[in-house]
């Protein structure tokens, strides 16, 4: 159980020095999460400047050249249409890791405020998040998000609304048990003596101490976002050709593995891999630096 | 041991209710006219009157709802506009194909997953303790078409073991006389070792497929489980008995750190329904995912609406069993209540 | 006549392996058990009593080494003994029964089932006949209907009820050593003695040797013939049980039965140990770990401490130990 007084010393005075110090320890100390962290940023780096510094355009296709092997010129090999799959798959970068930041962006508002709410102010507030919790658990995930997609729209945001409903339920979930632990709490009660409206009391007090906990759940449902988004274009919602996706590019070059081909659909797949793997890796590293007790 | 199972039937009907409103939600929630899209894309004003008018959605919202309801009573889930056919005919037709590729899948992977958990706890710090951390990581990382596609190319393009990734069976096979609707059973009923053998090699890529994605997060629970047990008084207890390693490790503690391992099994379940969509896409296996996929394409909402609703109902049943399996195994549950 | 004892000690020295360093627990810690025989082994928490008798009994944790000393059981040391020997002495020539016995039994296996796979692997029974051999086992440790009881689970039962389940499961193979480690903490006060008298009336009908392991001295007195006083590791004193209390030689010991609690003491005077346990990690620790809070410390106390005859009665491992009969303790019954 954390130590619920500790947290919030730790948050107010020195804290964010301590914290970046400890950050640093964790990374330094533990190869494989300096790794993750290396690649996380060339991932961010690939996201934000990717498109603009491919070598050939992502959506220019030269049909004279398709389907050629990994080369020199085409480090990655080109597709059916004679696209360059190197410049595809960085361009690509940019669009998946959108997606995986806005869903969990999204995720942590709603679901994180809707738990918390729930936790602290008991009653009809927390039947009425649970129940809806509980009947989104009642379906299959993905198959869920697929009827979701299907019914709204296929849109690039209709994904990540998807993809942010079925995580609502994990957060608000934790969010909730966090909310209430802390809700008898000292500094709380002492924040209510002060005159704090609940409602303060919840945004700067509750919420702040719930982040931490959440932000290991965060790194990890990015990845599952990227997986999610990936799945949901490969079989056709979301994502449209000719936009560059990893998953609709692993969709493109199915049919050509059969016939040898494989580097159509290996790069996109390879680089999907990777860039969950990735947040995987961060998720436990985040959990070392925010909670050492929690290490596995 | 009855009135347990039965109170648990009474918990699952909000579960129900909510999963029908929900599904219902989606079909209105649709952007534009629902109408249109129940009547498809080749559909004339008339037939869109039509649709509008047997789904009632001049009506109040409550009205729809109950009107939804009954027609779900009866069965009916509307038609599936390629064929004509009541959407229910083709999702029933198309269940046994699934469901065969699933629980093969999730046979394959606890057949490795719960052995490789168990002796990785038993032997921590050994090469099968590392080799399982990594299965366990590596496992969820992996997309899981990715991994099918990378299956297909190895094995059938370079090797040449495995059949084309071409649906249940080669065109030269007949399907079995249907007894379950799965083949591979149907084909011993049958005495046909060769269909048999036909069949086996078609699920072999796709299981194997489905069985590498479930296989993380059940090593981890199996192993996470097996260490928090071994550490526990009653094993203590057991040593000091003298029982044989063999005692300890499989009577006394393999059932205990089972408890766990089977509650995991519904998350497991989630994430397999909705995988097994992708991997029929990718080996065109002939099921209720690939069903709806094709749906999707088309265009035709209410197969996929319908996919979902019976999805949804499946997990639920499915949860339900695992539930009433938990309490067989642990006594706690079964006699506290 | 000297009878081979039991159970002998001799410098056993055990350490663990901790993130903050190397824990010396046990230091050359030596005693005896003789046939039959029931003695305490007594000391504050954190005084390696129970370390003792995990070592002995081969079920320290992973990270503990045993670094020095033998435990000769029936010719057999049991800690150069491989797994596979120590699985065939447990159960059968030496058994242990653990406090909390709630969670010492396993919660999803009917109680009957446990005591029998230790008959089946111990005890000579056929597979057919150990069901009802548990049985008499659940009668012979005083449970009431033991048909019925057979097949119930350890939630069902009391913290007594699982004590008795406990010792049905040591006693099943008739082990000529029993290790009780504080069997009655977490009881209340009137199963306590019950458990206690249950005990000592089976070890007195299988002739069996018995090692009470408790912080409670006064327990110790009223059901050891002889008792062995430990501090950080260390074996400080061993002595006849009634010499103990009327001529406690070792600081310690004084000071130990000083603050027990008897009912003619006022809360005003109870005293207590003056000091805390050393941190065991130190690399400078004396040679006499009590020395740092002993108020009869010379400069003798930093030699290492004297070792006497093996064939003593009542050993003081002391430079200076305090004179015979000097203090005369407060009366414990005797049972």
């Amino acid at each position: 159980m954390t130590d619920i007084t500790a947290n919030t010393a730790t948050r107010r005075g020195g804290g964010a020095a301590a914290l970046l110090r400890h950050a640093r320890y964790v990374i330094g100390e533990n190869p494989i999460t300096g790794l993750s962290f290396g690649l996380f940023l060339l991932i961010v780096i690939a996201a934000l400047v990717g498109p603009w510094i491919v070598p050939y355009n992502p959506l220019a296709s030269d049909t004279s050249a398709a389907l050629k092997p990994p080369s020199v010129a085409h480090w990655f090999g080109t597709d059916q249409l004679g696209r360059d799959i190197f410049s595809r798959v960085v361009a690509a970068t940019q669009l998946d890791f959108a997606i995986a930041v806005l869903s969990v962006v999204l995720v942590f508002l709603i679901g994180g405020l809707a738990g918390v709410a729930a936790g602290f102010f008991g009653g009809w507030t927390d039947r009425v998040v649970s129940r809806i919790a509980d009947t989104i658990m009642a379906f299959p995930l993905f198959v869920l998000a697929m009827g979701i997609v299907a019914a709204l729209g296929n849109t690039v945001q209709n994904i990540i609304l998807a993809t942010a409903i079925i995580n609502f339920p994990l957060y608000a979930r934790v969010a909730r048990a966090e909310a209430n632990i802390r809700r008898e709490a000292g500094f709380v009660e002492a924040a209510r003596l002060s005159g704090n409206s609940e409602w303060r009391i919840l945004a700067f007090h509750i919420l702040p101490n719930v982040f931490p906990i959440l932000v290991v759940q965060m790194s990890l449902t990015m990845g599952y976002a990227i997986l999610n988004a990936a799945g949901l274009s490969f079989i056709g919602l979301g994502v449209r050709a000719p936009t560059p996706e990893w998953g609709i590019m692993v969709a493109e070059g199915a049919a050509n593995i059969i016939s040898g081909e494989w580097w159509v659909a290996f790069f996109p797949g390879a680089a999907l891999m990777i860039a969950v793997f990735c947040f995987n890796l961060l998720g436990d590293g985040m959990r070392d630096i925010v909670d050492p007790r929690r290490r596995t | 041991m009855l009135t347990s199972i039965l109170r648990r039937l009474v918990t699952v009907i909000p579960t129900l209710v909510g999963v029908v409103f929900v599904t219902f939600l989606l079909t209105r929630v649709l952007p534009g006219d629902p109408a249109v899209y129940f009547a498809g894309p080749t559909a004339t004003p008339e037939s869109i009157a039509e649709v509008r008018k047997s789904l009632g959605l001049d009506n109040p919202l409550q009205e729809q709802f109950d009107r939804y309801v009954v027609e779900l009573d009866h069965g009916n889930l509307g038609n599936y506009l390629a064929t004509g056919r009541p959407v229910l005919a083709e999702l029933t037709s198309r269940l046994p194909a699934s469901a065969e590729l699933t629980l093969f899948g999730l046979i394959i992977s606890m057949a490795i997953a719960i052995p490789l958990g168990i002796l990785a706890a038993v032997k921590q710090g050994s090469w099968i303790d590392h080799t399982c951390r990594i299965v366990a990581t590596a496992g969820v990382s992996l997309p899981v078409f990715f991994t099918g596609l990378l299956l297909v190319y190895v094995f059938y393009f370079r090797l040449g073991w495995a059949p084309a990734p071409l649906g249940r069976l080669d065109v030269f096979y007949d399907a079995p006389p249907a007894v379950t609707g799965f083949y591979l059973i149907d084909s011993l009923l049958a005495g046909n070792l060769e269909l048999f053998r036909a069949s086996l090699g078609q699920l072999i890529l796709p299981g194997v497929t489905l069985a590498l994605f479930s296989l993380a997060p059940i090593a981890r629970m199996t192993r996470a489980s097996m260490l928090t047990v071994m550490a526990s008084d009653y094993i203590r207890t057991a040593r000091a008995s003298g029982l044989s390693p063999y005692t300890i490790v499989v009577t006394y503690a393999f059932r205990n750190a089972m408890l766990p391992v089977i509650t995991t099994l519904g998350m497991v379940f989630s994430f397999l329904l909705g995988a097994n969509v992708l991997v029929e896409k990718v080996f065109a296996w002939p099921g209720i995912g690939s069903f709806a996929v094709e749906a999707l394409i088309a265009s035709d909402y209410a197969p996929v609406q319908g996919f979902v609703l019976t999805m949804a109902v499946m997990y639920v049943a499915l949860n339900l069993l695992i539930d009433i399996l938990y309490g067989v195994v642990d006594p706690r549950v079964r006699l506290e209540a | 006549m000297t009878a081979a004892p039991a159970l002998s000690v001799e410098k056993l020295c055990v350490e663990f392996r901790t993130r903050s360093g190397v824990v010396r627990a046990l230091d050359n810690v030596s005693f005896s058990v003789a046939k039959g025989e029931t003695i305490a082994l007594v000391g504050e928490s954190g005084s390696g009593k129970s370390v003792t008798a995990y070592a002995v009994m081969g079920i320290l944790d992973p990270a503990g080494r045993v670094t020095g000393g033998r435990a000769m059981l029936d010719g057999l040391d049991l800690l150069s003994a491989s797994e596979r020997q120590l699985a065939d002495v447990r159960g059968r020539k030496m058994a242990m029964i653990f406090q909390n016995p709630r969670t010492a039994l396993n919660p999803i296996r009917q109680v009957g089932r446990q005591i029998a796979d230790v008959l089946i692997r111990h005890g000579d029974v056929t597979r057919k006949a150990a069901p009802a051999a548990a049985i008499e086992m659940l009668r012979a440790v005083g449970i009431t209907d033991p048909v019925r009881r057979a097949k119930t689970y350890p939630f069902e039962m009391s913290g007594g009820m699982c004590q008795r389940v406990m010792i049905a499961i040591a006693l099943a193979a008739k082990p000529s050593l029993l290790i009780a480690d504080e069997p009655t903490t977490g009881l209340d006060v009137t199963t306590q003695a019950v458990i206690m008298d249950l005990i000592s009336d089976l070890a007195k009908k299988l002739g069996m040797a018995t090692i009470f392991i408790t912080h409670d001295l006064a327990l110790a007195g009223q059901r050891a013939a002889r008792i062995v006083v430990m501090h950080a590791g260390h074996i400080v004193e061993t002595a006849p049980t009634r010499d103990l209390f009327v001529n406690a030689r070792h600081p310690y010991t004084a000071e130990l039965i000083a603050a027990t609690p008897d009912s003619a003491t006022s809360l005003d005077a109870l005293a207590s140990i003056p000091g805390s346990l050393p941190d065991l990690r130190r690399a400078d620790l004396p040679p006499c770990r009590y020395s740092e809070r002993c108020p009869r410390k010379t400069e003798r106390c930093a030699q290492p401490l004297p070792v006497g005859p093996p064939e003593a009665v009542h050993t003081i491992a002391c430079w200076n130990p305090l004179p015979e009969r000097a203090i005369s303790a407060p009366k414990v019954n005797a049972a």
